[in-house]
């Protein structure tokens, strides 16, 4: 049933369970969380308040990133500040019930303690005060660095709850731009904001947007790319399992800019969690009148289907991802036609296609304005981005900093570098189209130009970081052996290419390899860097191209007699 | 698969769009593979020639034409999982198992025990690269997998050591 879109009324329902007046206690149950046992702690929780009859409310938040310290939980006593608590087990369960009946937590489990959280559309939740033994979240090492725009509610809000998202300001910038903004407004403040494509390449997206509202006909689709194809990237994961409204309040903004009635996420079938709590959320916009006929009463018709994709890599290519979309392999084809060209799009219609964080970006932009939004980050490089920080490093986890953060910053001040106290030798960017950074280059600030200058991408925001252990011609070899079982096979470069650049990189580590191999290695890389059809190809030799340029001697050594 | 069971998955797609790579995906999370009956059902039933699926279900590596055993254990062999050693994990489930694969680092990859009880393959990644090396047993995910903490986990399932 789709009802007439009443948002203080959510409002108001949410801040009562944020801040229900009696303890709260929340437990992190993204993929993460509950791999490492979030969900026993959960259930364990929830017998023992009932056992005891505890006045507790008990639910579920998402990941706040910190994903070396899960499972988390955070613990809200009226008043108090919002502690949170790391590592936590089963047998911690009835210690922290106990602990919070008597109006306190246990500081031994405490990571950090957050008196107030400003969740930047325009609401800040104030908790309290006191535990000041606790250390502030502001000064812990992890997030002392670190600029929550995107990951603003995650970690907080239960996501499976769309009047918590109400709450902190979630559907007002829908609202705003339905009902008192047109498409003008909006795409001339997405240009003007700097906002580019969070999936790689860095279009900017209110030029995209521009493109698809002005491409003839009347019938316009916008896809999300979900389906995260980068090995070592999971940041859409979190940001769809922790705040999936978010994405689509992006959505709504961008479908009404856009005259687009129909909208689509692609998701990988990998993610089953963020696919479970997308289709609930969307079922809880439907009931609120956010999606549907006549949505937020702005007589404007808009609604999301979900397609799900079966890994490859390649379908990252926007016109390999409709081919899928339509039930077909998802072999390139080249543009133009673009997706945003009639006939180039889902079934021939002029379609835009953005990344999960290019749309979460979508409603702080319409809702602080371009201005401030552009004040973000560096010249060219607005706002901030959300990076995997993984591989060999001591603090794991989901870092968002403004773009033009070096790289010392985000390995070695926020994740602390090497993990175990080993050395940090590099960090590989972008994924599989990426290259790998040797550590003397870490004064490189993450933007899209300077990541391309060191002969790397920014990607979707994968870094894996390396140490004095990793073997980089080994590294070159798995990315190679991924994009040659990725590669779609339609061009030559691409296919034969990458199949030799793989026999010759297993000769080499298989030590029969000779200093001429080497020289074929360049050439071959060269080659399908420049003739190969799609992005795949043209990206695939960098890990190669980049491992032989600073780490030459680690190759010349496989081949010394 | 039976044949009513195909048609309710069918039904949960209303629309052409995603419908092909939904239904499929449906079916191998079902069965754990796709049939060949099926898929020649299939065909049939949704009016989409038998090689054209085919091609699909190899192209995408979401999807496999091998029966699998009781138990399918996934390894993921993301880069994250890599530089932290799932390539020694994956060696010593081999081991543990007594089974021995192609090892190419392809989707494809799937070996089954002589007795049918574990079905080992490979994944891209499951996007939960903070716990790496990572591996999943009928759909639970195990972070820090490393060779010590394996037959532990593989003892929850029924193993036993030899």
């Amino acid at each position: 049933m789709t009802g007439v879109f009443d948002r203080a009324a959510g409002e108001v329902a949410g801040q009562k369970k944020i801040l229900p007046g009696k303890p709260r206690i929340a437990v992190g149950l993204a993929t993460c969380g509950i791999a490492v046992g979030g969900e026993k702690v959960y259930e364990r929780l929830q017998e023992i308040i009932k056992k005891t009859d505890a006045d507790i409310s008990l639910t579920k938040t998402g990941c706040i990133g910190y994903c070396r310290e899960e499972p988390l939980v955070n613990i809200t006593i009226p008043g108090k500040p919002l502690v949170i608590l790391h590592k936590v087990t089963e047998e911690d369960a009835e210690g922290i019930v106990e602990a919070v009946k008597k109006g306190t937590v246990p500081y031994k489990k405490a990571l950090c303690r957050v008196p107030s959280w400003d969740h930047v559309t325009g609401t800040v939740i104030t908790y309290g005060n006191g535990f000041d033994e606790i250390p502030l979240y502001a000064d812990v090492p992890f997030f002392k660095h670190q600029k929550k725009v995107i990951l603003r509610n995650a970690g907080f809000i239960n996501p499976e709850d769309i009047d918590e998202y109400l709450a902190v300001g979630g559907y007002a910038t829908a609202e705003q731009a339905l009902t008192r903004m047109d498409s003008e407004t909006i795409i001339s403040e997405v240009e003007k904001s700097g906002l580019r494509g969070r999936g790689g390449a860095g279009f900017p997206t209110g030029m995209k947007w521009r493109i698809t509202r002005d491409a003839p006909g009347a019938a316009k689709y916008i896809i999300c790319n979900a389906d995260e194809g980068d090995p070592g990237a999971y940041m859409n994961r979190n940001e769809m399992e922790s705040d999936p409204h978010m994405l689509i309040e992006g959505m709504i903004i961008g479908a009404y800019a856009m005259g687009a009635k129909k909208g689509l996420i692609y998701i990988r079938a990998e993610y089953p969690l963020a696919i479970r709590r997308l289709v609930h959320a969307i079922g809880e916009a439907r009931a609120l009148g956010l999606l549907g006929k006549n949505i937020i009463g702005a007589g404007f018709d808009f609604d999301i289907r979900i397609a799900t994709g079966a890994g490859a890599f390649v379908c990252g290519e926007s016109t390999a991802l409709v081919a899928s979309i339509e039930g077909r392999t998802g072999r390139p084809h080249p543009r133009p036609p673009r997706l945003t060209d009639p006939g180039g799009g889902l079934w021939g219609i002029p379609s835009d296609l953005n990344n999960v964080e290019t749309w979460c970006n979508i409603p702080v932009i319409i809702r602080n304005g371009s201005g401030w939004y552009a004040k973000i980050g560096a010249e060219k490089n607005a706002g901030t981005k959300v990076f995997s920080l993984v591989g060999k490093v001591d603090r794991v986890g989901l870092v968002e900093v403004p773009l033009g953060t070096s790289l010392n910053t985000i390995v070695c001040d926020i994740g602390n570098g090497g993990a175990q106290g080993k050395k940090v030798k590099a960090v590989q960017t972008g994924g599989p189209s990426g290259g790998c950074i040797p550590v003397r280059l870490f004064d490189t600030p993450v933007n899209y130009e300077s990541l391309n200058a060191v002969g790397s991408i920014m990607g979707s925001g994968g870094i894996v970081v390396m140490d004095e252990d990793t073997d980089m011609v080994d590294i070159a070899r798995y990315f190679i052996n991924f994009a040659t079982g990725e590669s779609c096979g339609k061009c030559v470069p691409c296919r034969e290419g990458l199949r030799h650049t793989l026999i010759l990189l297993n000769r080499l580590i298989a030590r029969k390899g000779t200093a001429k191999d080497l020289e074929t290695l360049a050439l071959l890389a060269d080659t399908i860097k420049n003739t190969s059809l799609c992005g795949l190809g043209q990206s695939a030799p960098n890990p190669v191209l980049t491992t032989l340029a600073y780490f030459r001697e680690e190759y010349d050594a496989l081949v010394k007699p | 698969m039976e044949e009513k069971t195909l048609e309710e998955i069918i039904a949960r797609y209303d629309s052409p769009t995603g419908k092909v790579l939904g239904i499929l995906g449906d079916i191998q999370r079902s069965e754990g593979y796709i049939p060949r009956e099926t898929l020649e059902m299939l065909s049939v039933k949704i009016d989409v020639r038998i090689s054209q699926l085919y091609s699909i279900v190899t192209f995408y590596s979401f999807f496999s034409l091998k029966p699998v055993g009781e138990h399918v254990i996934t390894i993921c062999m993301g880069t994250a999982c890599h530089v932290r050693g799932a390539v020694g994990v994956l060696d010593a489930l081999e081991s543990l198992l007594d089974i021995h694969g192609d090892t190419t680092e392809d989707g494809k990859f799937s070996v089954t025990t002589k007795d049918n009880k574990f079905t080992v393959e490979i994944a891209r990644c499951f996007g939960a690269c903070s716990m790496a090396p990572v591996l999943q047993i009928d759909g639970t995910l195990y972070g820090y997998a490393n060779p010590d903490t394996l037959p532990a986990i593989l003892e929850q399932y029924g193993w036993r050591a030899a």
